[in-house]
């Protein structure tokens, strides 16, 4: 065992060579077996744990959506009952917008980060690990409400007084609470790592003008999220008491106020939305140039842009209320406020246009998926400010139109970059290339598909069509775009079909990738793919934001240029650097934790607290609150090996 | 292993003061904490400025300071033994890191029995009204954060009494202590919120 004998020490300057990488092997790979799968704290594991439960959850969501398409495929059509129909389109949005579209982000990013930063893992890989777990229980407890008969029915923000006791006796909505509850602790420690990370472990030389866009966009919407989870956390909790403990919070006969929940819910829904969409622009930032051969158009602006819109996006959250009688003050603030985001989005939507207009693309399918993004995010862009115009809103405000803005804006600026955000690092992370040929195929099934699907809802929208009924009666002249619609939305899905198996036959039959197949100049290319576990064998030291394309960018200005090969060795244990914050000047050796089971318990020991509340039920709350304490104390419990404490005095004696 | 040469500064290694991971961590912990807090006062505020009948909110007119004013006072008291604490570790001194420590948390649960004494007393129940729903989960949310805090505190006495800490490898103690601050600079918003503010005039 490796004990820290020392406070301080000149750690070792080193060029990468076999014997060092066999020794850092040895600390840094995982137990085998069940024991190692369910204690790993690697960065990379869990990342792709991540994608793929998030892209399980897509499927499910997915499937959802499919059969309540057939539902008002065509008026008058009972194939499901009005119950299972309000829980379909609720989980359905349960699941896209919580259990999906955050989760796989956070898989990329986690993946993606140690690597990009020039790291050996996450700031606080045990607290990565709780991350996963308690994202995975809560699946597992919304998705069991749903199974059991009482899944969420009253749409996804669940506006009271739907919610309210009164009106909806089942268990369904606390569920829904508790299980938003539980997804919000794994949100906020994931959203704390990435921030401590950005901080503290960007290798030598990588300034902040010098990280990935990538980073930028996870690291904004990190810094939204741990504002803006507590005002859903604490808006769900306040509705399980008012539902359960006779509090009078939301409950407009006792003196309450129903508006109350809409602002605490949109306070967090607006910045939500940007910060399921920030990382994945931040993706096509950093790998659309790669296949237009030229870096970014426009860095700065576009890093600056990405952190305006979701300072912004924290004060536009009442467009969601334009409709519920608010001042008008109120209202022309948070409309020009609306309005105004449009900017910042178009520094973006340039930035990427010139890059591909300055650059000598490549048609490859990643590029393909990235370019098609910028023509869905303008469009959902535009009927975005177009609610965000008071008067149309009122006019648009719960029809079909605004389901149609939502899915261009969700399924254009998230799932279009996810799917070419995997084609692009699909390489790196399993070594094999994929099938090119096929991902054509891929992209215009999922692209016309996709547009099939949802253009026509804004025509259904204008017309009238509500969102969220059951049905509708023939002659509103509805029939036919629905019809569209709905075979859009297969298409669409059997474009997410013809991804999943090329997913599954280039990881069994892939070309080997090597480990920079698309030439791009990112740290993550710069090792092996997929990476070893503790992905560099010596610390990176960058000088420009390219330190692989550095020979090719003529910058007379720059003196020096990164080094790859040769760097700190730190290899007396479980060891990364940590940097300060702005600069990145080496500050002080981390010593990182081994695999843990503690995790894994106290994700368990949480969902049994939510089990508890659930049943309202104390003893099984106090089990879960004791069994909690615990599991934290043995995580924190000071660990001479982590250099937590103390050096025995015999030893600090000898030190003088 | 071929060319190995020593960088060209001493680097400190692990967990070590500011520096450490931990404390980055808690720095953000209580950014998020601190918007609970927010969220929830702004729920008061929100709810106070509705229409509500004379006397209901607060329910029974302005609430009384004789325990509450006192409890703050011994809550901030708590705050500077543990800040006594940490100023002591950092010049080596154990006996007052342990005595600092295990102070704050003696007060911290006086502050707690004051508290339940304060609830007692109540006329009203958390589903009484709008205004007892905020007061009982408001105070409660802050009751259960001096909970976690005591227990917090406990545990760095026992550690402390243990000798895992010393003038250089103190990161849980600042880490955990600034938690302890946190809990009773957020009291101070709470007790504004609900002793001060009906005297100021927001009440019906």
């Amino acid at each position: 065992m490796t004990t820290v004998s020392d406070y301080e020490r000149a750690p070792t300057v080193a060029r990468e060579d076999p014997q060092l990488a066999q020794h850092l092997e040895k600390m840094w790979e995982g137990k085998k077996g069940l024991y190692g799968w369910l204690s790993t704290v690697d960065h990379k594991k869990i990342g792709i744990r991540y994608i793929i439960t998030a892209f399980a959850f897509l499927v499910a969501g997915g499937v959802e959506a499919l059969i309540f398409r057939l539902q008002i495929s065509w008026s008058n059509v009972h194939l499901l009952t009005p119950e299972q129909y309000d829980q379909l389109f609720t989980v359905h949005g349960m699941t896209m917008i919580f259990l999906y579209a955050g989760p796989v982000l956070s898989g990329f990013s986690n993946y993606l980060w140690p690597l990009l930063l020039g790291a050996r893992d996450m700031a606080l890989p045990r607290l990565n690990a709780l991350s996963y777990w308690i994202y995975l229980c809560a699946g597992i407890f919304l998705y069991s409400a749903f199974f059991l008969g009482f899944g969420p029915n009253d749409g996804w923000f669940n506006y009271v007084p739907y919610a309210a006791r009164a009106y909806n006796a089942g268990p369904n909505i606390d569920m829904y609470a508790l299980g938003m509850i539980l997804l919000g602790i794994s949100t906020t420690v994931g959203a704390i790592n990435f921030i401590v990370t950005f901080l503290r472990l960007r290798c030598p030389g990588m300034s902040i003008n010098r990280v990935p866009i990538l980073i930028w966009g996870t690291l904004t919407a990190s810094a939204a999220n741990i504002f803006a989870i507590p005002a859903v956390s604490l808006a769900f909790f306040l509705l399980w008491m008012d539902r359960n403990l006779g509090t009078h919070f939301f409950d407009v006969t006792a003196g309450g106020s129903a508006l109350l929940w809409q602002h605490l819910f949109w306070m967090f829904g607006h910045p939500w939305v940007y910060a399921i969409v920030l990382p994945a622009m931040g993706m096509v930032s950093d790998g659309l140039p790669v296949f237009c051969r030229r870096p970014l158009v426009g860095y700065t602006v576009v890093a600056l842009a990405t952190v305006a819109t979701m300072v912004l996006g924290f004060g536009v959250w009442v467009h969601h209320m334009f409709a519920t009688g608010l001042p008008g003050v109120s209202l022309s603030f948070f409309s020009a406020a609306s309005i105004i985001i449009v900017v910042p989005s178009a520094v973006g939507v340039f930035a990427w246009l010139a890059t591909i207009s300055l650059g000598r693309p490549v048609f490859t399918t990643a590029f393909l998926f990235f370019a098609s993004f910028i023509v869905l995010f303008t469009i959902g862009g535009v009927s975005g400010f177009m609610t965000g115009s008071v008067p149309v809103d009122w006019q648009l405000t719960d029809t079909y139109f605004v389901v149609a803005h939502l899915h261009y804006v969700l399924i254009g600026i998230n799932v279009f970059p996810v799917v070419g955000a995997t084609y692009f690092w699909f390489p790196k992370m399993t070594g094999k290339l994929m099938d090119e040929r096929l991902g054509s195929w891929n992209f215009w099934t999922m692209f016309c598909g996709f547009n099939l699907g949802f253009f026509p809802m804004h025509i259904s929208g204008l017309l009238g069509m509500p969102r969220r009924i059951y049905t509708y009666g023939e002659g509103m002249g509805w029939d036919w775009l629905n019809l569209i619609t709905t075979l859009g939305s297969f298409l669409f899905a059997a474009g997410v079909l013809l991804f999943i198996w090329n997913v599954v036959k280039s990881y069994r039959y892939g070309v080997s990738a090597g480990a920079n197949p698309w030439d791009a100049p990112s740290l993550e290319w710069a090792t092996t793919s997929p990476p070893p576990p503790y992905n560099f064998t010596v610390i990176p030291n960058v000088a420009s934001r390219h330190p692989l394309w550095e020979d090719r960018l003529e910058d007379p200005e720059r003196k020096e240029k990164s080094f790859i090969g040769v760097g700190l060795a730190l290899d007396q244990g479980k060891e990364t650097l940590a940097t300060t914050s702005l600069d990145a000047e080496p500050d002080l050796i981390l010593k990182m934790p081994d695999d843990t089971l503690v995790p894994l318990l106290l994700a368990l020991c949480l969902t049994v607290i939510a089990v508890g509340l659930a049943l309202v039920n104390w003893w099984v709350v106090i089990l879960g609150g004791l069994c909690t304490a615990i599991s934290i104390a043995a995580w924190l419990w000071p660990e001479a090996k982590l250099g937590e404490t103390a050096v025995p005095a015999v030893t600090e004696r000898g030190n003088g | 292993m071929a060319e190995r040469v020593s960088f060209e500064r001493k680097l400190p290694v692990g967990a070590i003061d500011t520096r450490a991971s931990g404390w980055w961590a808690m720095i953000f912990t209580i950014f998020t904490e601190a918007s609970l807090f927010a969220y929830l006062l702004f729920s008061y505020y929100y709810l106070a400025v509705q229409p509500h009948l004379p006397g209901t909110f607060p329910q029974g007119g302005a609430p009384d300071l004789s325990l509450a004013l006192p409890n703050t006072i011994i809550l901030l008291a708590s705050s500077a033994a543990v800040a006594w604490a940490q100023f002591g570790i950092e010049h080596g001194s154990r006996w007052r890191l342990v005595a600092g420590l295990g102070l704050g948390a003696a007060l911290g649960l006086v502050f707690l029995i004051i508290q339940y004494f304060e609830w007692a007393a109540k006329p009203f129940g958390l589903a009484s009204s709008p205004y007892s729903s905020l007061y009982f989960t408001i105070t409660g949310f802050h009751m259960a954060h001096v909970v976690v805090g005591f227990l917090i505190l406990l545990a760095l006495t026992y550690w402390s009494g243990r000798g895992y800490f010393n003038r250089v490898r103190y990161a849980h103690i600042h880490i955990g202590a600034l938690y302890w601050h946190f809990v009773d600079a957020v009291w101070l918003a709470v007790f504004f919120t609900f002793y001060i503010t009906p005297l100021l005039g927001l009440k019906t």
